[in-house]
């Protein structure tokens, strides 16, 4: 007798696509559940965990982030090697206006976020005709002269840095913050890329010739995504300045724009909420890692690969067709 | 005819390397005409669409829209000016549900104060411009993903964001290509029927049957050149298009 696996729709009993007709308590929680266990989750760690945990949960939530803002990018057709430019100039430019204006964290932090957006978005607005690895080439190669420059001309601190930042009110308050703003970006931006201008930015990911024939000037709506993208991750720089109270040159490290990568790679692409997911494994699982000593790297990298290779779709898409799927074996004659 | 031409083209020219692909191609068509591009594969004409709507631009010559010169422009400002064009190659994104695939269309700056949204206005203008080209709302066709819609349908949704875009001038470059009888019969009336709205169409066309019945004037192209223009009959007849396309008869008879 042989056997063959059979999938139904779970739930909701009326719906098509991603429109539903909801009829009971129970429904509506089922569509609500997973939009609000990751919310309670993000607020209720921070009182959990003790103080080590916590700075690992400010790590995860920065790069958290960055894996978001690289998501963005490469739905719009965006490859970027380099979240540490965007990261980087937040960093320094919450750092500048502390340090030369004494201007409070609070303040600089977004503006900081708007400031390191716009230059990012400058600086490869002339590239932005480029596509695939051409475009990835020159994100890779930007933060690596940003940091050649400064040690160079001895700006900011030269290789020295700045420090002495002012720090953030109290602990609780860094804590609360970026989990806040991640789920603010987490969410918001989901539904932005579900609206039609998000549809719009996918189009030039596909084909852009077809968007362009809609009478749309895509570079227009790439730096627009690009603005976005890098504010978000110019954001988390200048945060991480604050907490740090110090910047400098490692601001540009590698770290920041490929552990965002394997981060969407883990999670899955497409649906920020991959970016998301891949974050939170990933970072802790790289503390925890720590206890092995020089075996550390070796056996992230194994993680790495049997993710890859086990679930290629990313986690986040195989829980969610877990979650809206059952699956059971069913006799088919032969 | 000058001075009511919707769009001239004059002796535009464009090279690839060493390739000519047009030579000194000059045009007019006036508002509400329906001309014909005929000639055999890789004698320019797609080439010449490209160059009208500027996705390549002219080695030399110049494109007039409204006796305005266009040439120099980016091609989605000629969009916006009011030419919409098919491709050859359909491409849908084919994730997407047909109706979708009208959202990036819809979304052009040509219709701007249309509202939008995540259910939105979009969705049902949408809905309806592709009943209008025979996605029967009935059949729920235009909530298929496009990767699952046989190759007439993607011809129509094709044809559709051309329609959206509420253009003044159509060039539908090869729309019947790869399609059976029938459904190049079931798109006919649809051409017709935007020609009755005063639309000014270019089409490339390798069925010359249809394109006859319902072009006013036919161009013949053959090596990136002109080779004749005038109404069907007349092209019909015409000696140097016979050559082009049945090849030369040899003199001595065999």
């Amino acid at each position: 007798m042989k056997k063959r696996k059979e999938r139904i729709d779970r739930g909701i009993r009326a719906r098509s696509q991603d429109i539903f007709v909801l009829c009971s308590w129970r429904e509506m929680l089922y569509l609500a559940g997973p939009r609000l266990l990751p919310i309670a989750v993000c607020l209720l760690l921070p009182l959990v965990l003790d103080t080590y945990w916590q700075k690992v949960l400010l790590s995860v939530a920065v790069f958290a982030l960055l894996a978001i803002s690289w998501d963005i990018l490469a739905q719009s057709g965006m490859v970027s090697l380099g979240q540490a430019l965007f990261f980087g100039c937040g960093a320094y430019s919450a750092g500048a206006m502390n340090h030369y204006w004494g201007l409070s964290p609070l303040l600089t932090i977004p503006l900081a976020a708007v400031c390191g957006g716009t230059i990012s978005t400058l600086l490869l607005l002339p590239v932005l005709r480029l596509r695939g690895i051409y475009f990835s080439m020159v994100t890779l190669i930007l933060p690596l002269m940003l940091v050649r420059v400064i040690e160079a001309t001895k700006i900011f601190g030269g290789t020295e840095g700045l420090s002495g930042m002012q720090p953030l009110p109290s602990v609780w308050f860094e804590l609360y913050l970026i989990v806040t703003v991640m789920l603010v970006a987490l969410f918001g931006l989901r539904r932005l890329l579900d609206s039609d201008y998000g549809l719009v930015l996918k189009g030039i990911n596909d084909n852009d010739r077809a968007v362009i024939n809609a009478g749309i000037n895509i570079y227009w709506f790439k730096a627009q995504a690009l603005f976005i993208a890098a504010g978000i991750a110019a954001f988390s720089g200048a945060f991480m300045t604050h907490v740090y109270m110090f910047v400098g040159m490692p601001v540009f490290a590698l770290d920041y724009s490929i552990l965002p990568i394997a981060a969407v790679v883990v999670g899955g692409p497409g649906t920020l909420a991959g970016a998301f997911t891949g974050a939170f494994i990933l970072v802790p699982l790289s503390e925890l890692l720590r206890g092995i000593g020089g075996l550390r790297i070796v056996f992230y990298g194994l993680f790495l690969v049997v993710c890859i290779v086990a679930l290629p779709e990313g986690l986040f898409h195989y829980i969610q067709r877990k979650y809206h799927q059952f699956e059971r074996w069913v006799e088919v004659d032969a | 005819m000058s001075a009511t031409a919707l769009l001239e083209a004059v002796d535009l020219s464009k090279r690839f390397g060493g390739v000519r692909a047009l030579s000194k191609v000059s045009f007019k068509l006036g508002k509400g005409k329906l001309l014909g591009v005929i000639g055999p594969n890789g004698s320019g004409k797609t080439t010449l669409v490209n160059a009208i709507t500027c996705f390549v631009r002219p080695s030399s010559g110049k494109v007039l829209f409204k006796g305005r010169p266009i040439q120099h422009l980016p091609p989605y400002k000629i969009v916006r000016l009011g030419i919409a064009r098919t491709f050859q190659m359909v491409r849908p994104f084919y994730q997407l549900p047909a109706f979708k695939n009208m959202i990036i269309p819809l979304f052009s700056p040509r219709l701007k104060g249309l509202p939008g949204g995540r259910y939105g206005d979009r969705d049902a203008k949408a809905l309806d411009l592709l009943e209008e080209v025979g996605f029967e709302r009935d059949a729920h066709v235009a909530y298929k993903l496009a990767g699952a819609l046989p190759q007439g349908y993607l011809k129509r949704l094709e044809l559709a964001k051309a329609i959206a875009l509420e253009p003044e001038m159509v060039i539908l470059d090869e729309l019947f290509s790869g399609l059976s009888l029938a459904e190049v019969a079931s798109i006919l009336p649809i051409i017709e029927k935007m020609r009755h709205q005063g639309k000014t169409i270019i089409m490339i066309e390798h069925r010359l049957k249809e394109l006859f019945r319902i072009a006013d004037r036919v161009m013949v192209m053959n090596f990136g050149q002109k080779i004749a223009e005038g109404s069907p009959q007349d092209v019909m007849q015409n000696e140097s298009v016979k050559s082009a396309y049945l090849g030369n008869e040899r003199e001595d008879g065999v």
